[in-house]
């Protein structure tokens, strides 16, 4: 049985719905209302909150706590400034990624890292012999992702005294709750301005309060799962065994990825002191991936004249899907899409997918499979790059 | 009066590899009589109402080897089989708590990391692991074994299969599946996890049946053999058959007497009928004399070639090693009916926990020092114990309110040093409950019946040599193409007509039904020619 998270207490109540999901051994709400495009708009024009609790947490300590996650990551963590987060993949020793995520530098000497799946016995070993030590803090850190243009504006009511105005995308700054102290992080999963708030489990419920009473007239409403899928594939953010498989959970080789065969080639710093992957990563670099991870956009007019066929409108909108579509290019099959949904800002249909490489420019034109009505056809898509939808908030740093 | 009939072939032994095999041969067209010496057919197989209104799952006690294509093919869900999934395993600890691993992947990482946040990762890991390993074994399961020291075509082909099937593992499971041949069960998981009641727990499937301790050489494989069950496109766990292990017998018997066998029960074998090296049908003990062109053994090697056959038929170095193949029993079993329902001290009430195993395996050094008594002709004084409640599972093993117990017992060596079984049966007897009622503190107040089964009794009641339930040792010397003896590994015997069809043979013990299977397939190849 999921067990509840530490916010549960206030999530429980409003989500009307019931409609929850098992993510990580711990109950997340999907949906709160029954539309969860109320959710998804408020993020894009107001503020959203979502208990992100449930990630997987470590924190790395010590004189050797650099050389051990610079190991681990593929990026040059070296580069990476107190104060600052930075994304990566990390790999097995075949250059194939395991898992992805953040790693906030919070000290010279301290690390703290997020990640989909549990990754302690990963970072131990790596660590064999230096003078590091690795800590799961997964279940001493409760985490709060305020989401949304509105969101720094809700953020500054609550903490008076911070230099909330002068945080930059992925740079964090640290403060205090009601005399506990909290991590504030320029960071989230929905590709618009965001924060994301680390305390301990039992603060994190009198936060959401606080929180939610100081955005009510900023929008604020909490999100649910349904809501994040469509804002992260508009975003171009891969997820875990949806857009790729974790090479320690893969059944066949086939089924594992290197970070430039899911758009992530960009965070193999190939040049940077030697990481775990790296000859791997080098020899496929000279000779090429196979496979490349792109953005697909399905061609309105084809999926008007192929649903036109039945007497329908596209029948599109809604969640997004995680059922994996087949791709088409000269009759034979060379990809497929891994996430796809209509976008309710861009009004377009979506998808991120993985294609042989030879597709991948920029332009090409595919085949996307559709069923309409039971039956299956084939409607032009077009490869485009894997961000849709970058507001200039996402980044930008307020004045004055 | 004695009489004589005949028929395509007979199937000598009633358990669920005689079934299976009966049935195939029957399917492809030949007239089939099997001959079961019991009452009822089942052999190991059987669900026995001991005590009135409470059914015994007497000696086997759990499914998950059956090979699907055996389900498949002689429609056994038609025929009444049903596998209801076991839920869980639950180790209960010395000092009053547990470790619970069940259906829920998240619950159970949670509740290894109480002990060890590195093993709940490992074990996500192990699983996948082991998963790889039966995946590159499960092709082993479904051939005839290939003769190695054979220059036929046939079978230069067949090793050049293998040896390409095995080509195709990556390098790193290669390397696993070399440690699995060579490592003890208990070595192999030390590398995996750090916490001592988890690997005992999980090493346990490497002795269970086997007359090995955890750190025994080897018994990583049985760990190995006992995974296989769990590959099937998808993961499954153990399953409890409905009615008990019987109820896969009952189906197979069903499904084999639709496809035309007849099954004749209290129908004790003496001996197989032989002329100028080839059998040409059985005697039973009461006179009776059936002709048959094919006869095939599901009995254990030892009672298949030197019991039915008489030894001057066979070359001497076949009677030397089938007479050394090891066949010690290492395991008893206690079968308990109950007046309510058992209380766990370390979990007390009704839970989900009861429907699954609960393993009494508190530490490796436990079942080492458990084995130690063993090697020694003393049965365990503190064994490690498997139990089921299968009433939880199937309401209908027992009367409302009231439950079965069936607890598998290591070690119980067939030879003890001092004294017998008659002797001791019922202070082995003794020394289970005790060590049952330090876990479970109310087992002794709701004891109605008690059945204790040592090896010798197992072997007495239905014929399994030394009371080995593999019908023989899974030792990498006794497994695929030396099983039972080399040579003879494909099914068939040095007297024409005559074949193997028992767990003595290739893939080995378990409801399998696998080697009867494979053996039907040689004998139709025969029938044909």
């Amino acid at each position: 049985m999921p067990i509840p998270s530490p916010l549960h207490s206030r999530t429980a109540p409003l989500c009307i719905t019931q409609e929850w999901r098992d993510w990580s051994g711990y109950l997340a709400a999907i949906t709160y209302q029954p539309a969860h495009e109320v959710e998804y708009y408020a993020v894009r024009n107001a503020a959203g909150l979502l208990d992100v609790s449930p990630l997987y947490k470590y924190e790395v300590t010590g004189p050797d706590a650099l050389r051990l996650v610079n190991r681990v990551m593929t990026r040059d963590i070296a580069k990476c400034r107190v104060g600052q987060v930075m994304y990566s993949p990390w790999c097995d020793e075949d250059g194939k990624v395991i898992d992805d995520g953040t790693i906030a530098r919070l000290g010279e000497q301290h690390f703290r890292l997020t990640a989909a799946d549990p990754n302690l016995r990963w970072f131990q070993d790596v660590g064999y012999g230096m003078d590091a030590d690795v800590r799961d803090v997964s279940t001493q850190l409760a985490a709060l992702a305020l989401q949304g243009p509105n969101s720094l504006p809700i953020l500054k009511i609550l903490f008076k005294e911070a230099k909330l105005d002068a945080l930059k995308y992925y740079y964090l700054l640290q403060s205090e709750f009601n005399g506990t102290p909290i991590t504030i992080t320029r960071t989230g999963y929905t590709g618009d301005r965001g924060y994301e708030l680390w305390i301990a489990p039992d603060k994190a419920a009198p936060l959401w309060d606080r929180v939610m009473e100081a955005g009510k007239s900023y929008g604020i409403i909490p999100f649910g799962l349904a809501a994040l899928d469509i804002l992260r594939v508009e975003a171009g953010l891969l997820l875990i065994e949806v857009d790729y498989t974790s090479s320690q959970h893969a059944k066949i080789p086939a089924q594992k990825s290197s970070p430039y065969e899911i758009g992530l080639g960009w965070a193999a710093d190939l040049s940077k002191d030697e990481f775990i992957g790296q000859r791997a990563l080098q020899a496929e670099k000279k000779a090429g991936s196979p496979r490349s991870f792109v953005g697909l956009e399905v061609d309105w007019k084809d999926l008007d004249r192929l649903y036109g066929a039945v007497n329908l409108p596209p029948q599109v909108a809604g969640r997004a899907s995680r059922i994996a579509v087949p791709l088409y290019a000269n009759g034979k099959h060379v990809g497929q899409a891994t996430s796809m949904v209509f976008s309710p800002i861009l009004k377009k249909y979506v998808a991120l997918a993985t294609v042989e490489s030879s597709y991948a420019q920029m332009g090409k034109e595919i085949e996307f499979e559709v069923t309409v009505e039971y039956v299956r056809v084939r409607a032009k898509a077009k490869v485009t790059k894997s961000l849709f939808y970058e507001p200039p908030q996402k980044k930008s740093v307020a004045r004055g | 009066m004695a009489e004589t009939k005949r028929y395509d072939a007979i199937v000598i032994g009633g358990g669920h590899n005689g079934l299976v095999n009966a049935a195939y041969l029957a399917k492809a067209g030949l007239s089939v009589l099997l001959l079961e010496q019991r009452p009822m057919v089942g052999g190991a197989t059987v669900s026995e109402e001991i005590y009135p209104g409470f059914k015994f799952t007497v000696f086997s006690y759990v499914v998950s080897l059956l090979r699907p294509e055996i389900i498949r093919e002689l429609e056994l869900p038609r025929h009444g089989l049903a596998i209801l999934p076991l839920e869980s395993t639950i180790t209960p600890l010395p000092g009053g708590d547990y470790i619970y691993r069940g259906t829920d992947p998240h619950e159970t990482f949670r509740n290894i990391q109480r002990f060890s946040p590195r093993d709940a990762e490992a074990y996500r890991e192990y699983g996948h692991a082991m998963y790889q390993m039966a995946k590159a074994v499960k092709y082993i399961l479904s051939i005839r074994p290939p003769d190695p020291t054979s220059l036929h075509p046939r079978e230069l082909m067949a090793l050049l299969k293998l040896g390409k099937h095995f080509l195709n593992l990556d390098e790193q499971h290669m390397y696993t599946l070399a440690k699995l041949m060579t490592m003890s069960s208990a070595d192999f998981l030390e590398e995996w996890f750090e916490f001592d009641p988890l690997v005992a727990t999980l090493s346990a499937s490497g002795i269970i049946g086997t007359f090995l301790g955890p750190r025994s050489p080897g018994s990583a494989y049985v760990l190995l053999h006992h995974y296989m069950g769990e590959i099937d496109g998808v993961f499954r766990a153990w399953g409890f058959a409905k009615g008990g292990t019987g109820g896969v017998a009952e189906a197979i018997a069903s499904s084999a007497q639709e496809l035309g066998v007849e099954i004749r029960t209290n129908a004790k074998v003496a001996k197989v009928a032989t002329r100028n090296g080839r059998a040409t049908g059985v005697v039973l003990e009461n006179g009776d004399e059936f002709e048959a062109k094919q006869v095939v053994s599901s009995l254990d090697p030892k009672l298949t070639f030197l019991k039915l056959l008489d030894p001057k038929e066979l070359p001497s170095d076949l009677v030397g090693s089938i007479s050394k193949f090891e066949t010690q029993g290492s395991s008893g079993k206690v079968n308990l009916a109950l007046d309510a329902l058992p209380d766990l001290a370390c979990l007390p009430g009704e839970g989900v926990h009861l429907k699954g195993a609960i393993s009494i395996s508190p530490s490796v050094a436990y079942i080492e020092r458990a084995y130690d008594q063993a090697k020694y002709g003393q049965f365990s004084e503190k064994p490690y114990i498997d139990i089921i409640i299968p009433s939880m599972i199937d309401p209908q093993m027992a009367p409302p309110g009231k439950h079965v117990m069936s607890c598998f017992v290591q070690y119980a060596p067939y030879h003890l040093r001092e004294s017998d079984w008659e002797d001791q049966r019922e202070a082995f007897g003794d020394a289970v409950v005790n060590t049952l009622s330090e876990y479970i503190p109310n087992l002794k107040n709701i004891i109605l019946n008690r059945q204790v089964l040592s090896p010798w009794d197992i072997e007495q009641k239905i014929g399994l040599s030394g009371g080995n339930i593999f019908q023989g040792e899974l030792s990498l010397s006794q497994l695929f193409f030396l099983r039972p003896s080399p040579g003879y590994a494909q099914y068939r015997t040095p007297i024409r007509g005559y074949y193997q069809c028992g767990s003595g043979t290739h893939p080995g013990g378990g409801i399998t039904g696998a080697p009867g299977r494979l053996a039907a397939f040689e004998v139709l190849k025969d029938a044909r020619k």
